[in-house]
């Protein structure tokens, strides 16, 4: 199935409670599948296509600050509208999970594949200090699992997770295990798991809250620092990558989500040219995998990072050395992505080999 | 006939002196003390005429803050 | 009998609703606010409702309303307090769920949410508070503010042909088929502030029912947007606002 659909199929076996989206390509067939499946008669959930991108995510913050499992879909220029929403999110420590099925910009862009939201995803998005944890799917099967594993992390950090997906991923079809249904939270669980839930109030305990304002500089300001301790936490426990021929790698080649994998064809041309070139695949783009790229970093010649964007993870990779080495980039944006051979072209003339 | 008698208490510390009680008061019973604040620094109401009170309970009713309460007693001949 | 017996004799008929709590609220001295925050504090207390009330608050004078009255809230991003109540009604079919929005948040930034939660027929209350005005920021125009009026943007007052018209939000809301109960009310004087408080009972029992999205617009003042005392705004919201903004029952589907 594609991509999306596993999706859609993932979040009603998970146990979802709410899914709230605004169509926009390439990323409508989440919305579709739900639809279809109406899931509303089997587990419970709701699915609603909301007016706009912004009531999207706005009814994810409001049914995440009810405790309930609640998510988002959509692509590139829907995800700009959505960010002040997610920073509401991430200032009320919500559990949700945001998808993004990057299509290339800027501007309405097109349709396309990409990877130029990157900095978008890392770096906050919306206004102030925080942090998502930002998931990178190069497979069918990891659109599926990241479903589950990304509500898992948001729960257990009371934080958004957003799933860095593409055109690429989102499209295309390969077989895919889902997971096994399991039944939705109740109402009991959450009021048990989610204290600070806003559920009504019963007559022994002082009214939930949610609220992102704070208008005492002091107390915002240690909110602030909260949020970093926890953000330093989540860099510490949940940096995950996934490497190919690293053991004996005078090259390394950095690449996440379907670029990763033509990377990876790129990675066994090479070899069988003679070129002793790895490929580290970041699984989390926040937190970053720095710890491996500064380890492999030390054995290598020369890293080349591969992206469908203009140089966007090429920053953080050179932030995670320690020591001077040739970091490259090499990317297609607009839509275009690049075949193994262009991969293979651009290592032999940065390094010059 | 049964008369209808009322009396009001006024949280001045809470009071902000807006004065629409004064105004909803049918009977006279209420005036704004411009010569004394409370600890928040606004002028206050008083009931300067209890007696005239019928606990209608329009002045609390009106209140932005909540700040009166209302007794009332129906005094039967 | 001298007024400590008649404490004594006597029964309370009115006080502060033990819902609204101790905290000072922040409105100015005369604000429609504090009147319609007792009025919500009342009817859920009345209703015996408190630990089923989720109430969403607004950006705007109102954002820290979480803080008077003792019920779980979410306070909302400007304009979007009816997507959170959709969601959060909708998730959550047993609680009693509302909105509290001033003009600006419901009836600018916020037209498609509430629009769109209205022609869905949201099983919602909204308590929208339209006094014509930005108070939060300082008396700017609102969609609301009425021709003519001077406001710190409209310096000359409004004029049509460069601000538009008054945006008569509620009439729109009564033409959708999603609401059920859309009504125009007032807290200037005690019968008005019974009348409102009726408007308010009605529409969370409508919530509870199922019946679609009840909207309970009250006509208000701002005495420091509009820069006068609080009696003197509340005669010019009678000669004034009312016009533009009749009171009454604009739809009911209890007596169609």
């Amino acid at each position: 199935m594609k991509g999306n659909e596993a999706i859609a199929h993932a979040a009603v076996r998970y146990g979802v409670d709410g899914y709230f989206g605004y169509p926009i390509t390439p990323q409508s067939e989440i919305l579709e599948t739900l639809e279809e499946l109406m899931p509303w008669d089997t587990t419970g959930m709701v699915v609603l296509q909301a007016e706009s991108e912004i009531a999207a995510i706005n009814m994810v913050y409001g049914g995440a600050a009810t405790g309930k499992a609640c998510m988002t879909s959509s692509s590139s220029p829907g995800i700009s509208l959505k960010q002040e929403g997610i920073s509401y999110i991430a200032a009320g420590e919500l559990p949700a999970l945001i998808i993004n099925c990057m299509r290339g910009g800027p501007g309405l862009g097109t349709i396309q594949p990409s990877q130029s939201d990157y900095f978008q995803a890392t770096k906050g998005g919306g206004h102030g200090d925080y942090r998502l944890i930002v998931l990178a799917p190069a497979s069918v099967q990891e659109m599926a699992d990241f479903v589950g594993l990304g509500f898992d992390l948001a729960f257990k950090y009371r934080n958004p997770v957003m799933m860095l997906a593409d055109g690429v991923v989102g499209q295309m079809m390969e077989r895919v295990k889902l997971p096994a249904p399991r039944p939705r939270r109740t109402d009991d669980e959450i009021a048990r798991t989610c204290p600070w839930a806003v559920t009504g109030r019963p007559e022994w305990r002082k009214p939930n809250i949610m609220t992102t304002l704070e208008l005492v500089p002091q107390a915002m300001e240690d909110h602030n620092k909260h949020l970093q301790e926890k953000y330093r936490l989540i860099e510490q426990n949940e940096a995950r990558c996934e490497e190919h021929f690293t053991d004996d790698a005078e090259y390394l080649i950095v690449a996440f989500g379907c670029v990763a994998r033509i990377c990876q064809k790129a990675v066994e041309e090479a070899r069988a040219a003679g070129i002793k070139v790895g490929l580290l695949r970041p699984i989390t783009l926040w937190p970053f995998p720095a710890g491996e790229i500064k380890r492999l970093s030390k054995q290598v010649k020369g890293i080349l990072v591969v992206e469908l964007n203009a140089g966007q993870m090429i920053e953080d990779v050179r932030l995670s050395l320690d020591e001077i080495k040739p970091v490259h980039h090499f990317g297609r944006m607009g839509g275009i992505v690049m075949d193994p051979d262009e991969v293979l072209v651009a290592l032999k003339e940065r390094f010059e080999l | 006939m049964a008369r209808i008698t009322g009396a009001v208490d006024i949280d001045r510390e809470r009071c902000k002196g807006c004065d629409l009680c004064v105004v909803a008061c049918p009977c006279n019973v209420l005036t704004l003390q411009t010569k004394d604040v409370n600890d928040r620094g606004y002028h206050f109401v008083a009931d300067t005429a209890p007696e005239a009170c019928i606990g209608c309970a329009a002045c609390a009713t009106v209140c932005p803050d909540g700040c009166i309460t209302v007794y009332r007693v129906v005094e039967k001949p | 009998m001298t007024k400590e017996e008649i404490k004594q004799a006597g029964t309370v008929v009115a006080c502060k609703p033990r819902l609204l709590n101790d905290n000072t609220m922040h409105y100015c001295p005369g604000c429609s606010h504090g009147v319609v925050h007792k009025l919500v504090a009342e009817v859920i207390e009345e209703m015996g409702a408190e630990h089923i009330a989720i109430a969403i608050a607004p950006v705007g004078c109102a954002v820290m309303a979480y803080n008077y009255i003792d019920v779980d809230w979410i306070e909302a991003a400007h304009g979007r307090a009816p997507a959170i109540a959709t969601a959060v009604k909708r998730l959550n079919p047993s609680r009693l769920v509302f909105t509290y929005q001033g003009d600006g948040d419901l009836a600018a930034i916020g037209t498609a949410e509430t629009i769109h939660a209205a022609n869905r027929g949201e099983n919602i209350a909204i308590i929208f508070i339209n006094n014509g005005i930005y108070g939060m920021t300082g008396g700017q125009m609102a969609p609301t503010t009425l021709e003519g009026m001077v406001t710190s943007t409209t310096p000359y007052g409004r004029r049509v042909d460069l601000n538009g018209y008054p945006l008569n939000i509620t009439d729109l809301m009564a033409r959708l088929p999603g609401t059920c109960y859309v009504t125009r009310q007032s807290v200037h004087t005690a019968p008005a502030v019974k009348k409102t408080k009726k408007a308010i009972r009605q529409a969370f029992e409508n919530s509870m029912a199922g019946k679609g999205t009840s909207v309970v617009e009250v006509v208000s003042t701002c005495v420091s947007g509009w820069k006068m005392t609080p009696e003197k705004a509340n005669e010019w919201m009678a000669e004034h606002m009312l016009e533009k903004y009749p009171l009454g029952d604009l739809k009911n589907v209890d007596n169609e």
